[in-house]
């Protein structure tokens, strides 16, 4: 028996391996999907006052820490009991929408767009975003400045782009400037505009990938995704839903503090990655998706005009539930429509410069849940403090963690479809890298591991030692 | 009335009162000197060793905040050897305990930050400690991290000296000392706490903080102790 290792996967915010083992004939017997590092946060954050949580498990990620500021401090906002000033839950909003377009950019120009762009089997010393700039440069060009729209929003608000202190438990800590509210609206139409051609163009383009969007993870899961009272889609104010395969509702509304009455967490011995399922249905048949996809999937309707227009046409051409996990890139370009449409609605709203932004309390529950929307999904933190505000214990679950079943089954399938031992291409093992891609997993996480590391595949015979080494 | 003297501070002829610290003659004479643990209106207490000097005809640095002058005295405040010196100390602070700015609720209101970056201290070259220190949250209105800790005693004499109260003390010897209130109870259990606060205010790091304060919120407002120890000084 032969074993491939892709380690490490490129282009993905994290360090993360892959396994795939092959039988006497070449064809795949077996995958796993290793995330290969430990990071500890539970642990080291006991003993703590609860208050630092916010600022502490926002280092956990370099790309999304808006997102585990905001499960942070609402977590804290239930150690607090305190409902917040309507406004500073606005601004909070406001903000995760820049966190949105940012991370969502991110993902789709600098991390995929080499392989959608490019093509999969393109030479791999040029499918990555410089070689998108030589080819491509005015969409590579729009990429970034949509992305750096997204972080000048954060950088307005939080007064810095990355690990601000700006959200607090209890709100936020200042109100928002005129100046700032008016610099963002300035700006709104030319990324509303680049959102939209970009759309444009992925819908020009997408038809040419008939073989991934069949291969690249089909199999029925359930869906998780945040949604308001009406069913429209909710990235930071919402309540999860959980959709069937056929997408009825199997749970709605679901409280933050339920959040273990639904969701098991399994732990697997070839990942520091835990793997979790849904409940009711047990490990590992509770298998679900998160993320972009799922998010459309759970939601009736995005709430936003344009945003509609798009959620529309998606589900006519792929069906009221779609299953491919390669559209998660079709989903992630209708959310960042999406977070531009709320941002406009939230910045006109005039109570969004009202100066009362923040709660003041003590410790007066001894847990506290908060869940937000990260750009990957469900975002849990989960405290427990002493009467004097000590953190004792904390769970946190990851966006990228209630994927993780579907990215084995994902990657999986795709080494099936895509890989011949008996002659080996370096197009094939990177499809199986696509389709992890997809998923924009969030392993670690942080920007500058992206596209540093050089993919290696290695073929090992049965007794481990290596045959061939492979390197891009 | 005090005698008036002599003394030469980097080459500078400067009058000054006998009784007085180097570090206050240096001060008055508009001479930098960095220090962690000084603070006007407390005693001194010579414990951060940020405020070393040359003293001439004497073979080893001298800690200037509890050095009083002589006549004839000529002191040098800045050297390559005394900049050596201080930036081991400062590294030595930072390698000591856990001193993680980025998730600091002083962060960029600490004078221990500060004062890295006046020194230059871009990195360290000792091995950190990392040691396991408790947070003690006990108290209804403040915090005591042990972590952030540098041991300068200011808390200790501010308690002391201006609140009469006497609180705080250092337990223990060497690396494991620990700053302790009453005697080693919680803070939040002390029976000779009044809860003035101005241990809070004079501590140079986010080793004593409002509770409450989220990272970077934590601002202190020092003078204050100064200006009631300066009034006292005149009441009496």
């Amino acid at each position: 028996m032969r074993t491939i290792v892709i380690d490490p996967v490129t282009r993905i915010e994290g360090h993360a391996k892959i396994t795939i083992h092959l039988d006497a004939d070449g064809y795949v017997a077996d995958t796993a999907f290793h995330v290969t590092q430990l990071r500890g946060f539970e642990k080291f954050t006991e003993g703590r006052p609860f208050y630092e949580m916010p600022a502490i498990t926002a280092r956990i990620c370099g790309i999304c820490p808006i997102s585990h500021l905001l499960a942070s401090v609402k977590a804290c906002d239930a150690i607090m009991s305190v409902r917040i000033p309507p406004t500073a839950t606005k601004l909070r909003e406001l903000l995760h929408c820049g966190q949105i377009v940012q991370s969502h950019a991110l993902s789709f120009f600098h991390l995929s767009a080499p392989d959608l762009l490019l093509g999969f089997d393109s030479d791999p010393a040029r499918r990555n975003v410089i070689g998108v700039i030589e080819d491509h440069p005015e969409l590579a060009k729009e990429g970034i400045a949509l992305r750096k729209f997204g972080q000048q929003v954060i950088e307005g608000l939080a007064k810095e782009r990355i690990h601000p202190s700006w959200t607090v438990p209890g709100g936020v800590n200042a109100p928002l400037d005129r100046a700032v509210r008016d610099r963002i609206l300035a700006g709104l139409p030319e990324a509303k505009a680049i959102a939209m051609r970009t759309m444009g163009f992925f819908k020009g383009v997408v038809d040419q990938f008939k073989e991934e969007i069949a291969s690249f993870g089909t199999a029925p899961t359930m869906y998780a995704g945040m949604v308001d009272e009406g069913g429209n889609l909710q990235l930071y104010n919402g309540k999860v839903r959980f959709v069937d395969a056929a997408g009825n509702i199997v749970v709605d509304q679901m409280e933050a503090a339920d959040y273990a009455r639904y969701i098991g967490e399994a732990a697997v011995p070839y990942s520091y990655l835990k793997a979790p399922y849904f409940k009711p249905l047990g490990f590992p048949e509770g298998i679900y998706r998160v993320g972009p996809l799922a998010r459309l999937n759970v939601a009736t309707r995005c709430g936003t005009p344009a945003a509609d227009v798009e959620f529309e046409e998606y589900h006519q051409r792929y069906g009221r539930v779609v299953e491919s996990s390669f559209h998660f890139h079709y989903a992630r370009l209708i959310e960042i429509i999406y977070a531009l449409e709320r941002m406009e609605t939230l910045l006109n709203d005039p109570s969004i410069l009202d100066r009362h932004v923040r709660a003041e309390a003590g410790v007066n529950a001894l847990e506290g849940v908060g869940i937000a929307e990260a750009p990957r999904g469900i975002l849990i933190h989960h405290y427990k403090v002493n009467e004097e505000g000590a953190i004792t214990w904390a769970n946190l679950i990851i966006a990228t963690g209630h994927n993780n079943l579907a990215i084995s089954r994902s990657i999986d399938q795709v080494a099936r479809h895509f890989i011949d031992g008996k002659k080996m291409k370096e197009g094939m093992i990177n499809r199986v890298s696509a389709v992890v891609r997809a998923y924009d997993p969030c392993l670690s996480c942080s920007t500058h591991a992206a596209n540093q590391f050089p993919l290696e595949i290695r073929l090992l015979d049965a007794d481990g030692s290596l045959l061939e080494s492979v390197r891009n | 009335m005090s005698q008036q003297i002599s003394v030469r501070i980097d080459g500078q002829l400067c009058t000054a009162t006998e009784g007085q610290t180097i570090f206050q003659v240096a001060q008055a004479n508009g001479r930098y000197i960095p220090s962690l643990c000084h603070m006007e209106g407390l005693s001194s207490a010579g414990s951060c060793r940020l405020c070393l000097v040359e003293v001439q005809g004497i073979g080893r640095l001298l800690p200037a905040c509890t050095t009083p002058v002589r006549s004839g005295m000529s002191v040098t405040t800045n050297s390559e050897d005394i900049a050596h010196n201080r930036l081991m100390a400062l590294e030595l602070l930072f390698s000591e305990r856990n001193h993680i700015c980025a998730v600091c609720v002083s962060n960029g209101h600490c004078e221990l930050q500060d004062l890295a970056q006046t020194l230059g201290l871009n990195h360290v070259r000792f091995p950190y400690n990392y040691p396991r220190l408790p947070v003690d949250v006990s108290h209804p209105r403040f915090v005591l991290d042990h972590n952030r800790c540098i041991l300068c005693t200011r808390c200790v004499r501010v308690c002391d000296e201006i609140e009469g109260a006497h609180v705080w003390d250092v337990a223990g010897r060497g690396i494991n000392s620990r700053l302790v209130s009453d005697l080693d109870r919680p803070w939040g259990e002390s029976q000779s706490c009044t809860s003035c606060g101005k241990c809070v205010q004079v501590c140079p790091t986010g080793a004593l903080v409002e509770k409450g304060r989220a990272v970077e919120e934590m601002t202190k407002r020092n003078a204050v102790v100064t200006q009631l120890a300066a009034k006292r000084e005149t009441h009496l």
